[in-house]
């Protein structure tokens, strides 16, 4: 059966600095995997290269998801077809509702599928449940696109337009981070819940922290652009343990 | 992540102007040039008393001496003044139509192309009931070629009809205000627009009167080498209510064209005038070449108590712009607003911003100016807040941000405070942001393309000023900063 995402040989560079050199990544539907990995081993840049990123250039290797090459796709095209990406540092858009967005994301992914638009009451439900669910205030839905909001709410809103975007392969890039433990627990809900035979989630983390919620099926470690040790989740207790550095001497 | 300015640019690279065409229609233009016998024959073209053909001559000769201002930062080759024709009419217009069947259809045609509602409003009005009802005056090149809704208004006791037409039918009170929010001798453009203007709308609402609906006016430049000087004067009554708008769009030609317009409001005590403006003047091209020199005087006047003036204006066309409509706090809690977006792209440029002149005790003002600029569009705002001497407790808050799309274009903020009282309270805040390339993945990532999430952060961005704007007039607003920033991707 063919695996949901599988990377080969990604070689990746932003201006002259290659970043990604020969990294192969294997995920199946159903599995969640967590990336881990010292600081400017290549996390942030494998998840936005797999999000369609430009200014990052994919040099050499192949990166197919469902089957299929997505080299020529554009960012917009790998969202409608599932592909999900969580921000690290979620950007504001003043003056943008995040109801005004989400109904913009929602249309916009269902149009490039070819499927009609939402009808507007069955909208509003679906987002108020899932506002609900990610124990968010529903007066949020008014207020500009992650303006003003703090670490934690931004990252929460990311887990929130996952909830609603219902995509197939989410790639959360250290939604972690900047979170308190009430609120580490919310998006670890949200992250279980989104959970499914059909679905994969990428985990990009430091710490072994969410770890203890999300239970991941597989650990990496990435460093100086190439996984360089998988095992299961007895991995990341013992980077916990030990850090990186016996890996890199290795 | 790092910008990449290139992509974003060509996103509004390929800007279409749609109101660009050209009406075929014969007029009776004056040759070009400016000296006492074309005022003079202006006036007599327009049968006008006396009276008015002095306060023209005045103007004129006060103009004469005077030199165009270059104190803007703006940058325009020396303009010919006797190379401007400075009267044009539709020739089917000499006998002035009795009502809209008698308009050229030629004209209707034009305004239909416009997209201005002119003799179908009045058949759906009343058949579609939750269209609101909007009467309109259009004025092209230099006269008034029809007045809509009139009777409806009439029974208002609201006047709204061509400037021509209200120095005929009501000389006392054109006479009694006119030149007394702009004199003759305000400035270079505002005089020669009282040496020449040729029309231009009217608005009286008397005292008590709410207008029963909105009041518009379209203008329209068509002829080569004609200026378009109109001239709109509106008055409210004590208790009176009005809200105005105003669109502009002209053909696409190569030469620049001149409108140098004068707009008087006079809002007496607890009036309210709301004026809205959709300027749409033709840019020029992407090159710089063509396009109409906005030059235009606004200003209101809160004579009365607890007056209020609110001007929102949505200005995307003109190759040049040198406006600033302002407020004169004359009452005693006054109240002024200005709710400006302005986009510049190409190579247009905007001098733009507005005066609040606080006299009356307890004036407040509210002014929110919103810049974006593109391509190598360049954009200053200036602004004025002016706090006499017996202002006890005025105050003044001003938010000013500018939003640059692309690296070669520029955004500029010029504010000016005079205070001299010292209870007053001015408060200014000003932001330049940048359309990023982190915002546009954003976006992306969601599955919105990238014009749509330009367009999606422009509006988030003008959202302040368009929620001032007239309900349908918005919608209006928005579509067109999205035509306006429309372009291929890739």
């Amino acid at each position: 059966m063919t695996k949901l995402l599988e990377i080969e040989n990604l070689h990746a560079r932003i201006g002259d600095n290659e970043i990604l050199k020969g990294l192969d990544l294997s995920v199946g539907a159903g599995e969640i995997h967590a990336i881990m990995g010292p600081n400017g081993a290549g996390k942030s840049t494998l998840s936005k290269v797999l999000a369609g990123a430009e200014d990052y250039v994919v040099t050499s290797g192949t990166i197919r998801y469902q089957g299929q090459d997505i080299a020529e796709q554009s960012a917009e095209q790998r969202a409608a077809h599932g592909i999900f990406m969580g921000f690290q540092y979620p950007v504001e858009i003043p003056g943008v509702s995040n109801m005004m967005f989400l109904k913009a994301a929602v249309n916009a992914q269902r149009k490039e599928r070819g499927e009609p638009e939402m009808a507007a009451n069955d909208f509003l439900a679906w987002v108020r449940h899932r506002v609900k669910q990610m124990k968010m205030d529903p007066a949020m839905l008014s207020r500009g696109v992650n303006q003003g909001f703090s670490g934690g709410e931004k990252k929460r809103n990311e887990i929130l337009q996952m909830l609603v975007l219902e995509p197939k392969l989410m790639v959360l890039d250290e939604t972690d981070s900047g979170l308190d433990i009430d609120a580490l627990k919310i998006v670890s809900d949200g992250i279980n819940a989104m959970r499914s035979p059909e679905r994969a989630t990428i985990l990009v983390t430091h710490y072994q922290r969410l770890l203890d919620y999300v239970q991941p099926d597989f650990v990496h470690v990435l460093a100086a652009g190439r996984i360089v040790k998988s095992g299961g989740p007895e991995l990341a207790r013992e980077l916990e343990e030990k850090g990186y550095g016996w890996l890199q001497a290795a | 992540m790092a910008a990449n300015p290139s992509e974003i640019e060509t996103l509004v690279q390929n800007r279409k102007y749609a109101a660009g065409f050209i009406t075929d229609i014969e007029s009776d233009s004056v040759p070009p040039g400016l000296s006492e016998d074309v005022v003079r024959l202006i006036s007599a073209r327009k049968q006008e008393p006396e009276w008015l053909l002095e306060f023209r001559l005045k103007a004129y000769r006060r103009w004469l001496t005077m030199r165009e201002p270059r104190w803007a930062h703006v940058q325009y080759p020396k303009i010919d003044y006797q190379a401007i024709s400075y009267y044009s009419a539709p020739k089917s217009m000499k006998d002035a139509p009795k009502s809209l069947d008698d308009v050229d259809p030629k004209l209707i045609e034009t305004y239909n192309k416009l997209g201005i509602p002119l003799r179908e409003q009045e058949m759906l009005a009343g058949v579609v009931p939750d269209r609101p009802q909007v009467a309109v005056d259009v004025v092209f090149d230099s006269v008034s070629v029809g007045t809509t809704f009139k009777k409806k208004l009439a029974e208002a006791g609201v006047i709204f009809c061509s400037i021509s037409e209200a120095v005929r039918e009501h000389p006392a009170l054109v006479k009694q205000y006119l030149g007394t929010v702009v004199p003759f001798a305000d400035n270079f453009y505002a005089s020669l627009n009282s040496a020449v203007f040729t029309d231009g709308s009217f608005v009286f609402v008397p005292r008590g009167v709410r207008c029963p609906m909105e009041l518009s006016t379209y203008f329209r430049i068509n002829e080569r080498n004609t200026g378009q000087f109109e001239r709109t004067l509106i008055i409210c009554e004590d208790d009176a209510h009005v809200s105005y708008l105003e669109g502009c769009t002209a053909p696409q030609r190569d030469e620049n064209q001149l409108h140098a317009a004068v707009v008087e409001l006079v809002a007496l005590d607890r009036a309210e005038i709301k004026y809205s403006t959709v300027q749409n003047w033709y840019p020029g091209d992407e090159n710089g070449v063509g396009g109409i020199y906005n030059f235009v005087t606004k200003r209101g006047d809160c004579r009365g108590v607890a007056s209020k003036i609110s001007w929102t204006q949505v200005e995307t066309g003109s190759a040049v712009t040198w406006k600033y409509p302002s407020c004169i706090l004359r009452g005693d809690d006054s109240v002024g607003e200005f709710y400006s977006v302005a986009l510049t792209h190409h190579r247009q440029q905007a001098d733009t911003g507005t005066k609040m002149i606080h006299l009356g005790r307890n004036t407040k003002s509210t002014i929110v100016s919103k810049g974006i600029s593109a391509g190598h569009g360049q954009q200053a705002y200036r602004g004025l807040v002016r706090v006499g001497e017996k202002a006890e407790g005025a105050r003044n808050h001003t938010q000013c941000d500018s939003l640059l799309i692309g690296s070669n274009c520029g955004a500029h903020t010029f504010p000016y405070t005079e205070v001299r009282n010292p209870t007053a309270i001015v408060e200014h805040e000003a932001t330049t942001s940048k359309i990023g390339e982190d915002q546009l993945f954003y976006c992306r990532s969601r599955g919105i393309g990238e014009e749509d999430a330009v367009s999606m952060i422009v509006n988030g961005f003008c959202k302040d000023v368009f929620k001032e704007l007239p309900m349908e007039f918005a919608v209006e607003a928005q579509k067109l900063l999205q035509v306006s920033l429309e372009g291929a991707v890739g």
